[in-house]
Formats: C-alpha cells, sequence, structure tokens
C-alpha cells in the first residue's frame, strides 16, 4: 500500500487538490456518485413531513449525550458487562490498536474478518494488526476494492466512489485472479461475494466499528447494506468492536430518531438494507466472546471546546461530503484523512491537536450547504469559522495577519476608510488595462493575491466612491 | 419610511451604481433615505477568515451608526448574514451586556435589500422596467443564511420587459468564498468554472444576484474568456425605469 | 494484572477528562439525567396517521419497492402459498428456525429445523424460512428477533433465500411505533432488514444481494 491516509504526513489541502483537479476520471466518478446519492437523498428526506422535528431531536439526543457523556459510559459498561461482554477503555490510538492486537491474539485467530469501521481506519490498526502477523480482511464491498486496489478511502459511506467499474474489475481481474470477469455491477459484487464468503465460513474472530452504543440496554447497532456486517457479527467465535466515545445513544428508544435520520440521510434509502442490535453475548446466537474497545483519542478534548464540540454529534452518514461543493470538486483524497469533506475539515485538525492539519478548515467556501442536509444539525460554517480563529492566533505574525491588522483600523475610522479607498485606486492604475469599451480590467496581481487572477479578471475601481457621490448630491440640493 | 443604508465596504469602493440604484428605487417608493457617514465595514472578511480581535470592534461601531434607524437596508446579503448569525455571540463575547441588547433590539430592523422590499414593504412590483434576458445566480448567503427563497425571483418577475431564464444548478456556490478564492484558488477556478458555463448556457445578457461578492467572482470569470455576458446586481435591475434608460 | 492496572487507569482518566470537559467534577445522578433525557423535544410523528389497509399497501409497496416479491393471504392459506411460491422458484430444501408453525409448511418439500447448524451446513440449504416480531410500513422493513420462530441471526443470513411471514397484527406505519413495540424485548438480538441485501458501492447502482440472502418473499398474513 502506497502509505494511509495520515493529516501528519499529508501535504496540505491546496497542494493535493491541485493534483486531484487534474484528475478527469476521479472527476467524473465523484461528480456521479455525488448526484445520484444527492438527488436520492432529496427524493425520501421530502417524503418526511417532520424531517426538521426529527432533525432537531437529533442535535439535542446528541448534546444531551455528549453533556452526560461520563454516566452513559459508565451505564453502557455496566449493561454490557452485565451481558457477557467485556468493555475496555483506549486513551489514544496507540493504546487502542495494542488492545485490539491483544485481543486477537487471545483469540486464537491470526486472521479477523472486517466489517468497514471508520475508527479502525482512523487509528491505522491494518498496519498495526500485520506487523503483529495478523492478516485483516476487509468485507464491505468498497473496503475490499480499496484494500485490493492499495487505495485510500475517499468517502466516509462510500469508500470507493472514486472509481468506475472499469478500475474496480481491473482490481478484481488481477486480485482474485479472475481474467474473465466482466464489469457489470452484479459480475462485480458477484466476484466479491464468492472471494469472501469462504473467508466468513471460516475466519473465527471479527472485527467491527459501531454505528451506535446503547447505554441502557449495553447494546451495540450497526447499519449496513451488504450483509457482510451481518456475517462478521454473527459467525466468529470472537468479536471486537472499535469504538470513539461518542458513539453513545442514551435509550433504546433513541434509535427511532437516528434510524430515520441516518439512512435517508446517508444512502437516500428510507431504510438501509440491514440494521444489527446484539447486546453482549447469546449463548445460541453468535460470538460467544464480545469485547468493545472505547477510545478517546482526542475526543474529550473537542468535548472542551465550547465552540466545537457540536462536531462529536456526528452520526458519520457523509450527507455533507455530497453536498459540498469543494468536495465535489476533490473527492475525499485531498483532506489528508479518512475523515473527508466538511466535516473532515472541522473533525481532523481538532483529533490532531491542531497540529499538521491547518488547511483544513480553510477548504471551504463557507456556503452552507453541509449544515443545510445535517441530519443532526452540526453547523460546520460556524465551527469551521472558530477553528480559523485558532490557526490565526497559533500562527501569530505573518503577512497576512499585518495586512488584516491594517484593514481592521482602516474600518475603525471613517477618515482612514476614505484615505485606504483612495490608495487602492492609485496603487492599481499600473495593473489596469483598458478593454475595447474603455473599460479598465486587472488581469494580474502579485503575490497571494495572484490567485483570482489565474483565471479571472477584476474590473477597475470606479473614480468616485458611492459615498462620495451621496456627498456631492447632498451638496447639489437633491 | 425612514430607510437607512448600510451600502457595505466593498459595494461603497467597487460597486457604487448598486447604492444608487438602491437609492432611486427606495426613493421611487416614496421612502427617505440617510447614509449615516461613519460607516465603514461589517467584519465579515475578518470574522470568516478566523480574524476575530480585528471583527469584534467592529460589532460596536455599527449599532453606534444605526441604533436609531427604523429599518437598515443592505444591497449584500452576506454582509446580512454575517450580523444576524454572528453579532449576537460576538457581543457576548466581548461581555458588554449592553451592546449585546442592542444588537438585540437593532438586529430586527436590518433587512437585505431584496427582503425589505417582499418581507419589510410586502412589495414584488416595484416598478422596473429592464427589456433584457436576464439569469438568477441564488447567493449562498441568501439562500441558506437569510432564506431568501423565492423573493427575488418574484421581484424580477414583476419586472416590466424582462425575459427570464432559470440557472442550471442555482444553488451551487461560485466558489467565491472570500479569501477561499485565493487561498484555495484552483479549487475556487474549478467551482466557477461550472457556474460561469451554466450562466452561458442561459444565453442571458446578465447574470444576476443579491450579492456584488458573488457577482464580482462570475464576472471576473466570464471577463477572462471574454464572453460579453455582464453582471448587474437585483438593485440594479429594479432601478431601470422607462424614464431612466 | 499490569493491563488490569492500564485499563482502569484508563478508565479513570478518560471519565476525568469528559468531566473536566463538561465542568463538573462529578456525573450528575441518575434522576438528574433521566429528567434532561425526558426534555429532550420529540416533536416528529410517532403514531399512525393512515387507515388499516392503506398501512398495509404501503407496506407491500415499500418492500416491493426494495425489490422483495410480496404476496397477501388469509389465515388459512398460508401453506399453499408456500408451495405455491417454492414450487415457483425451485426451492426444495429449507431450514427453518425452531417453533416456526407447523400450519405454515406446506408437504412435498424438505423443511429441516435449525438445531445448531453449521455455517457451511446453512449454507448447503436452498434457502430458509421464518416469522417474523414486525414489519415498519414507511420504511418497507422486516424485524426479526432471537424467539421460536425466528431464530438465531445465521439461519435468515447464510441461505441466499428467504421467505418471511408477517402476520397483518404485527405491521406499524412508522419507526416510531417499532421501537416501542421493541422496547420490552430491547436485549434480544434483533435484525432489522429492508429488502434483500444490497450494495450501490460500484457507481452508486443497486445491485441486489452480496452477502445477505439474494433473493426476499414476504407472505402476509391476514
Amino acid at each position: 500500500m502506497s502509505g494511509v491516509l495520515d493529516p501528519r504526513t499529508s501535504p496540505p489541502f491546496p497542494i493535493v487538490a491541485k493534483t486531484m483537479l487534474g484528475d478527469s476520471q476521479l472527476r467524473k466518478n465523484v461528480r456521479h456518485a455525488t448526484d445520484v446519492i444527492q438527488t436520492k437523498r432529496a427524493r425520501v428526506v421530502g417524503e418526511m413531513p417532520d424531517w426538521q422535528a426529527l432533525r432537531e431531536a437529533g442535535r439535542q439526543i446528541r448534546s444531551h449525550t455528549m453533556e452526560n457523556l461520563d454516566f452513559y459510559l459508565e451505564e453502557l459498561e455496566r449493561n454490557c458487562t452485565r451481558a457477557g461482554g467485556v468493555v475496555h477503555w483506549a486513551r489514544d490510538a496507540e493504546e487502542a490498536r495494542q488492545i485490539v492486537v491483544a485481543l486477537v491474539k487471545e483469540s486464537g485467530s491470526d486472521e479477523v474478518i472486517k466489517i468497514k469501521s471508520m475508527t479502525t481506519e482512523e487509528i491505522h490498526l491494518n498496519p498495526a494488526l500485520e506487523a503483529a502477523g495478523i492478516h485483516p480482511y476487509e468485507t464491505d464491498l468498497a473496503e475490499l476494492i480499496i484494500q485490493l486496489g492499495e487505495d485510500w478511502p475517499s468517502h466516509i459511506v462510500v469508500p470507493a466512489l472514486h472509481k468506475n467499474r472499469q478500475q474496480i474489475r481491473e482490481i478484481f481481474q488481477k486480485k482474485m485472479n479472475l481474467p474473465e470477469l466482466g464489469e457489470r455491477p452484479q459480475d462485480l459484487a458477484d466476484a466479491a461475494r464468492m472471494f469472501l464468503r469462504e473467508k466468513f465460513l471460516r475466519v473465527k474472530t471479527g472485527l467491527s466499528g459501531a454505528n451506535f452504543l446503547i447505554a441502557e440496554t449495553g447494546g451495540v447497532c450497526i447499519i449496513e447494506s451488504e450483509g457482510n456486517g451481518r456475517m462478521c457479527l454473527t459467525l466468529p467465535e470472537t468479536l471486537i468492536t472499535v469504538a470513539g466515545i461518542d458513539k453513545v445513544l442514551p435509550r433504546y428508544q433513541d434509535l427511532e430518531v437516528v434510524l430515520q435520520l441516518v439512512p435517508r440521510s446517508a444512502t437516500g434509502e428510507r431504510m438501509n438494507p440491514y440494521n444489527s442490535i446484539w447486546t453482549g453475548v447469546n449463548a445460541k446466537d453468535g460470538p460467544r466472546n464480545f469485547h468493545v474497545v472505547l477510545m478517546d483519542n482526542a475526543r474529550t478534548e473537542i468535548l472542551a471546546d465550547e465552540e466545537a464540540r457540536q462536531t462529536l454529534n456526528c452520526v458519520r452518514c457523509g450527507a455533507c461530503q455530497n453536498a459540498c461543493p469543494v468536495y465535489r470538486q476533490t473527492g475525499g483524497h485531498a483532506y489528508g484523512s479518512v475523515y473527508a469533506g466538511p466535516i473532515g475539515a472541522i473533525l481532523t485538525p481538532q483529533l490532531q491537536e491542531m497540529h499538521h492539519a491547518q488547511s483544513l478548515p480553510y477548504a471551504s467556501s463557507l456556503c452552507g450547504a453541509c449544515y443545510e442536509v445535517c441530519p443532526v444539525k452540526i453547523n460546520i460554517p460556524e465551527v469551521l469559522i472558530h477553528l480559523r480563529n485558532k490557526v490565526v492566533e497559533q500562527k501569530g505574525v505573518s503577512a497576512e495577519a499585518l495586512a488584516m491588522k491594517m484593514m481592521g483600523m482602516v474600518f475603525m475610522s471613517e477618515r482612514r476608510f476614505r484615505a485606504a479607498q483612495r490608495m487602492g485606486r492609485m496603487a492599481e492604475v499600473p495593473l489596469v488595462r483598458k478593454d475595447g469599451q474603455g473599460v479598465g480590467w486587472i488581469g494580474w496581481l502579485p503575490g497571494m493575491l495572484g490567485g483570482w487572477t489565474q483565471v479571472r479578471d477584476l474590473q477597475e475601481m470606479p473614480k468616485e466612491t458611492f459615498r462620495d457621490w451621496w456627498e456631492k448630491r447632498g451638496k447639489d440640493g437633491k | 419610511m425612514r430607510v437607512s443604508l448600510f451600502i457595505t465596504c466593498y459595494n461603497d469602493t467597487l460597486f457604487p451604481e448598486t447604492g444608487k440604484a438602491v437609492v432611486r428605487v427606495l426613493e421611487r417608493l416614496g421612502h427617505t433615505v440617510e447614509f449615516p457617514s461613519g460607516q465603514t465595514c461589517c467584519g465579515q472578511m475578518h470574522w470568516n477568515t478566523g480574524y476575530q480581535a480585528e471583527a469584534l470592534p467592529l460589532v460596536a461601531r455599527f449599532v453606534e451608526q444605526f441604533r436609531n434607524a427604523e429599518a437598515v437596508v443592505v444591497p449584500s446579503s452576506s454582509c446580512v448574514a454575517m450580523m444576524r448569525d454572528h453579532y449576537p455571540k460576538m457581543a457576548a463575547e466581548l461581555k458588554d451586556e449592553r451592546l449585546m441588547a442592542e444588537v438585540e433590539a437593532l438586529l430586527p430592523r436590518v433587512f437585505e435589500f431584496s427582503e425589505f422590499l417582499t418581507k419589510r414593504l410586502g412589495l414584488e412590483d416595484v416598478g422596473a422596467y429592464y427589456p433584457h434576458r436576464v439569469t438568477y445566480h441564488a447567493s449562498c448567503h441568501g439562500l441558506r443564511n437569510l432564506e431568501l427563497g423565492d423573493g427575488p425571483m418574484r421581484l424580477l418577475r414583476a419586472v416590466r420587459g424582462i425575459e427570464l431564464v432559470p440557472l442550471e444548478g442555482l444553488e451551487q456556490c461560485c466558489g467565491f468564498g472570500g479569501t477561499f478564492a485565493v487561498k484555495n484558488a484552483d479549487v475556487s477556478s474549478a467551482m466557477l468554472a461550472e457556474k460561469t458555463t451554466a450562466v452561458l448556457n442561459t444565453d442571458a445578457e446578465a447574470c444576476t444576484a443579491c450579492d456584488n461578492s458573488c457577482l464580482m467572482h462570475i464576472q471576473g470569470g466570464l471577463h477572462r474568456q471574454r464572453t460579453g455576458v455582464k453582471t448587474v446586481h437585483l438593485a440594479e435591475i429594479l432601478a431601470g425605469d422607462e424614464v431612466g434608460r | 494484572m499490569a493491563s488490569e492496572v492500564m485499563a482502569s487507569s484508563a478508565k479513570a482518566e478518560i471519565l476525568r477528562r469528559i468531566r473536566a470537559a463538561n465542568g463538573r467534577a462529578s456525573s450528575l445522578d441518575a434522576g438528574g439525567v433521566e429528567a434532561e433525557w425526558t426534555s429532550v423535544e420529540r416533536e416528529y410523528r410517532r403514531g399512525t396517521s393512515r387507515e388499516r389497509e392503506a398501512v398495509l399497501e404501503l407496506l407491500e409497496d415499500r418492500l416491493r419497492d426494495y425489490d422483495a416479491h410480496v404476496v397477501r393471504v388469509a389465515n388459512t392459506g398460508v401453506a399453499a402459498t408456500v408451495a405455491k411460491i417454492l414450487s415457483g422458484r425451485g426451492k426444495k430444501r429449507m431450514v427453518v428456525p425452531e417453533g416456526v408453525a407447523a400450519e405454515w409448511l406446506p408437504a412435498g418439500f424438505e423443511f429441516v429445523m435449525d438445531a445448531g447448524l453449521s455455517a457451511t451446513e446453512l449454507d448447503g440449504f436452498d434457502g430458509v424460512m421464518t416469522g417474523s416480531t414486525l414489519a415498519i410500513a414507511e420504511t418497507g422493513t422486516v424485524v426479526l428477533q432471537n424467539v421460536a420462530g425466528q431464530g438465531r441471526r445465521a439461519v435468515t443470513l447464510v441461505p441466499d433465500y428467504h421467505l418471511c411471514v408477517v402476520r397483518v397484527q404485527d405491521v406499524v406505519e412508522t419507526v416510531p411505533e417499532a421501537m416501542a413495540r421493541l422496547q420490552q424485548t430491547a436485549g434480544l438480538t434483533t435484525t432489522f432488514f429492508s429488502g434483500p441485501s444490497a450494495t450501490a458501492d460500484i457507481e452508486m447502482t443497486r445491485i441486489k444481494g452480496v452477502h445477505g440472502p439474494r433473493f426476499l418473499d414476504v407472505v402476509l398474513v391476514a
């Protein structure tokens, strides 16, 4: 694999974005996929007369959970333990990886079947398993495409949406040794079924993420489509679930809200094909050993930030990615993290203590499309602006900061503002070229502002400001 | 009504015609326009780029200029969104209770221009004449933050002589986003390319919106491609009449 | 021993961090949390708004939308309908969970009771036939639990074909009504399925069936 998506080593967003913009096939694939999901989402959301009430309830449930997170985590642990599960706590990624590797070894297996889990991607679990001599098999069709293609996920819900059927066929032909494989989606899905079924029936240890952990019952809920999740959750002898501490839901009843919000937002389905809910272990149904790893990994730092803590309310539906005009141009890899798109732009820097990820809060035009579709009403633009402020404070003195400071002073005085308007008119003179109609245009700007004139002109400043006109008009007696 | 105009810093400097048009429309409707001369900027650029310290004092400055206004009209949806969405918490951040109270009292009287006409005055036909083929772009802040809905379109439909053509991807961001256009110039350009293509596909003579910031961006792209299609603020269309032009 | 110390200190540390972030020395008591949870505004629809027959039609419609085949029959006609469906699909050897109603099973087919069959053995059947706990009309969803007549999860997962019997009295219109009914048995393993297994991972084209049953018939019993 050409590495993992790691915000600590990934180049800044604008640099990777530029490369992605040059990949017309990728852009076409991303555009097609996001268009399809958006259209489906709009249709099934439109069917719900109480959608806004559901969003509001979702927001309140998630906020309430975060305010009482310690209570609910302890309640979850008690109930899960009572039902025969074992709960583990991990302060950070390293601790989580150690716990999981030790549990897999304890299970006596050197293979694990995995149902897609963003959390295990976040902590780069697969390389750690491989280093310990354990082979992980991704079983979600998209994750399988990524794993066999030695690629990176680019979307929370549809991680391989940047690949089209021809590209997927090539990967499968090579890695599954199926030279005759057709390129109809049905052919490709059948190949994945054949390839994985043997593993489902054989491998004794399963590894999953969680959509929700239910404090009231100690249960876990997983939402999926293909049935690979059910295979991993049901057939192995040992099941290990890795989840961020933010995944808790207070009550079983709260599922009535999230099970309406998530499927419609994520894939545009009224309900996704499968939801599994299980609690601890059941002597006659499913794994005999069940472990839950509750991981912090900087989530408590996000919780401590009054203005950014709503980030934790995220239910990982990916709706913001599909709606985002920036994501739709670049796809997910530009974000340098498994969490791409608007939610990634706010989550990733915070998971990294604001290091290594400074360009992400600026990877947005603040158009607000993400907020509009978020099923739990996370005000992503507001958090982006808050994080930009943190970046500015961290960066200290810079040319941009000096210019901003100066502009700030200008706006605090009418006299200085007028002087700046005059100065602007003088400063632009050497840059202005007249066009055929005698209108002046600027086609080149220096320094940072040069980004503007790459593809855009700028009309010269008018000779008279509005306030000059207004004053003259007053004097003229009108 | 006595209407106070907040022209905004960039309209004042770069788009005075928009301000003149607002004055013409409001006076034609029988209102008195005032222009508090100490006004400068709402603080949006600083706030959105992360320079909160520079943005905060501009809240008090705005309140000082407009606290006695009967209604404040602003020909920029993003500036109104800035005030509505952020001023209350900015005042709270300053821990200035008087300012918090004043912001709360003033904001309900602050209107984006089209919003003032449709929602405050309940008008659709403002007696305009504009014999051109026009397409309308819904700016993000007007659409999502101010929820202008079809207000601007209703105003346009009532204009005599106008030929309105729908814009594909009407609700898609043009890619401006303030400093985004410079910090992420490549992505912004790609977004702009889609918008200018959509505009050109309409065969319109002009593209209009409630925000000169979006229009400056779209215009920059259209002019670079030497398309001859111009951009014009909604106020300038509504100001047109059979006497004037 | 050492790892236990580490584990308990990790838990203590995480709880401490949460309390510091929330500005509280300790968590609220159960009563306080309960009061807060109760105050969550739930203005969404929580009951039915349609006539009974309309709810059933909605369920049929939504199931078909997901590529399931649906038949409605009278209580006495289940076995005959099952026979017709199975013959039509060419299915002969079916696995059934313990407790499935004997009167639903027609003669002329082999029905094998699941008594802890291995996954590989389950893989060898033509299909599985079960009852169900409830169905949600608005979303086209059927809910199974680990009870008599529905069985353990593997039984309805490994075979490639599922014939599911839903009784009309178990049909609700909305998700909240379903969760209210399930509340009493919240601890049971529970599976919601909405149509056959599907994926849209390849160019967002919905493909029927990857790992779960690819073919689904629902018999709705009046």
